[in-house]
């Protein structure tokens, strides 16, 4: 049973960071039917503008990560949107995934070629103190992780529903038509869009990063499982992407320990092939009719 | 076929036996991978350029087509009886994997046809009692049809050459034949495709086993050419890759598969003095090409001789090629 508690903990302090991705990951589809394959690489590359920030220019941690944040939302936010994916809209989906995933080519050898191909080690950014509750060995990393990952998101829930720009931005993404007609700036409100994502990304690298290395190839998996969340939890929802980056955090974390170490990375991807045929829209979405 | 048709088809056929001769081992193998890759490719273009089905998992065909022909070859049993093996494992497969896209369709059918190339790969590496796990499977015999040895690397390269040239012949009838209409008819506009009596269901699931099968054939020719085969040769990364050669070359256009793939092959070549460079180069290539012309290189070269060229305009509901 203390085991049991342990993998529990963990596999949601490591969803609620896949949940981040995965957020980020559905707002972009919402607002612009962008599907980013690149996406693990936007969570990959923020850890590095850390490092680099900390060993070239001898930024002190915490200033590092407010510019790398500041970093990722300029560029992983603002110029992947003006050069990429605003020229592309009118072509179709087929061509942004394309350019997506060469992005994420590019991303991934630029940080190899200019940064390292070695695993570079990142600072913790919370005491590696372990505590024991009822037999269970739970780490201040997780839960600290746990709490900022789930505050960003009910902020952004928050955001998204209490504020104007807020709700101009749901309204953008459910039926750009009327919005534009009702004097809502879509093209700004998409951009916002663009700009959270590169938040989000950057939030859940820096506190992803600890656990692993900070690697060129970190996005490969990451961007997997962002998908994976997104669609599982369901494609037009935050709440959706929530719930689907716990699942898969906890089932990722049970599956290593309970069924085998080699599949682990399979069931996620059976319970996507899953959902997939049988719910489409997703555990928590409604259907669209547009895409399926 | 027209009469230009034909002296293009021989010119080209020319030429790819010219290519090789005088060459060094080296530059001859990086033209077999790139007839096999060409392969492989083709039959992606006919999932996703011709059918309109996207597909992320044209690696993993590759994967179980080589792996078949390995444990075959590797048991005594000629090439020639493994191939057929091979092409109708995976064509086999590929109708399985064809049944989602009954289901869904675009990008949810790109994810499970990702996690399908995932599982794949696992099997591959995992099931070591079978495949050789990650340290792969070595020592694969190539052919020998009694008078004509494929051991060295010119007979292997003509030998390649023949399968591409077969494999080429038949997906140019494929997609001439009333099929390849249909295929295209389900690309455009499936609803009324059905409504024509196309039999979607079926058309669907067949764009996929064919495409799959070029894929197995692709793998059958790449046990011999590499004669070690390992999981990670058929990762993701490589499906992406074959998505790009597709794309970059121009989905939906005959020639888009071959041109698109000497790119992502032949260029790692030319490119050779960047060193490290060149996969950022190539993916900045493929971006910029993305935004100007989403058609692929095909589809550029359409544009430039349109603008130099005017010729009679064609209404744009019955331009020929990939408007996904």
């Amino acid at each position: 049973m203390p085991e049991f508690i342990q993998i529990m903990i963990s596999g949601l302090s490591a969803g609620s960071i896949y949940a981040l991705a995965a957020v980020g990951f559905t707002l972009l589809w919402q607002a612009s039917q962008t599907i980013n394959f690149a996406q693990g690489e936007f969570v990959m590359l923020p850890a590095f503008f850390v490092l680099a920030l900390m060993n070239l220019a001898g930024f002190p941690l915490w200033l590092a990560i407010a510019a790398a944040i500041a970093l990722s939302v300029l560029l992983l936010g603002m110029v992947f949107k003006k050069l990429i994916v605003e020229p592309m809209l009118s072509h179709g989906t087929l061509p942004l995934v394309i350019a997506t995933i060469a992005l994420g080519l590019l991303l991934k050898e630029a940080v190899k070629e200019f940064y390292s191909p070695l695993g570079q080690p990142f600072p913790s950014l919370f005491p590696q103190d372990v505590f024991t509750i009822a037999g269970a060995s739970i780490s201040i990393p997780d839960i600290a992780n746990f709490a900022i990952a789930m505050g960003t998101i009910i902020a952004l829930q928050l955001f998204l529903q209490r504020t104007r720009t807020g709700r101009c931005m749901q309204a953008t993404a459910q039926n750009p038509d009327v919005a534009q007609i009702l004097g809502v700036d879509i093209k700004r409100m998409v951009l916002y869009t663009f700009l959270i994502n590169g938040a989000l990304a950057a939030i859940a690298s820096v506190l992803i990063t600890p656990i692993y290395l900070a690697k060129f190839s970190n996005g490969e998996v990451l961007g997997v499982v962002a998908f994976t969340a997104a669609i599982v939890g369901g494609f037009n929802q935050i709440r959706g992407a929530l719930v689907g980056g716990l699942l898969i955090g906890v089932i990722d974390n049970l599956s290593a320990t309970y069924f085998s170490a080699e599949y682990r990375q399979a069931v996620p991807l059976v319970l996507l092939i899953v959902i997939i045929l049988v719910r489409p829209q997703g555990l928590l979405g409604t259907a669209e009719g547009r895409t399926v | 076929m027209t009469r230009k048709n034909i002296l293009f088809a021989i010119v080209a056929a020319a030429l790819l036996i010219v290519a090789p001769i005088g060459q060094g081992n080296y530059i001859t193998y990086v033209l077999c991978s790139w007839l096999l890759f060409s392969i492989a490719a083709m039959g992606l273009n006919l999932t996703l350029g011709y059918a309109g089905q996207v597909s992320l998992a044209q690696a993993s065909f590759m994967g179980i087509g080589a792996y078949i022909t390995a444990l075959m070859t590797l048991n005594g049993i000629h090439w020639i009886v493994a191939m057929p093996c091979a092409v109708a494992g995976t064509f086999f497969v590929g109708l399985i994997l064809g049944y989602p896209a009954l289901r869904v369709r675009h990008h949810f059918l790109a994810f499970v046809t990702l996690a399908f190339n995932t599982l794949v790969f696992l099997v591959f590496r995992n099931e070591e009692w079978l495949t050789g796990g990650s340290f792969g499977l070595v020592g694969m015999p190539r052919p020998d049809f009694w008078i004509f040895s494929t051991m060295k690397q010119l007979p292997f390269y003509y030998f390649t050459l023949v399968c591409f040239l077969v494999a080429a012949a038949i997906f140019w009838w494929i997609v001439h034949s009333p099929w390849g209409r249909a295929f295209k008819a389900l690309r455009e506009n499936p609803v009324r495709a059905n409504s024509l009596g196309v039999d979607t269901r079926r058309m669907t699931l067949l764009a996929f086993a064919i495409g799959s099968a070029y894929g197995g054939l692709a793998g059958a020719l790449m046990t011999p050419l590499v004669q070690f085969i390992e999981p990670g040769s058929f990762a993701l990364i490589h499906s992406l890759k074959l998505l790009l050669m597709v794309v970059v070359g121009g989905a939906g256009f005959f020639f888009g598969p071959m041109l698109g793939a000497a790119i992502v092959i032949l260029m790692p070549e030319v490119l050779r003095f960047t060193e490290g460079y060149y996969l950022i180069i190539y993916a900045l290539l493929v971006i910029v090409l993305m935004v100007y012309s989403p058609n692929g290189l095909m589809g550029l070269g359409g544009k430039l001789i349109a603008r130099f060229r005017p010729q009679r305009e064609v209404r744009r509901d019955m331009v020929q090629g990939a408007q996904l």
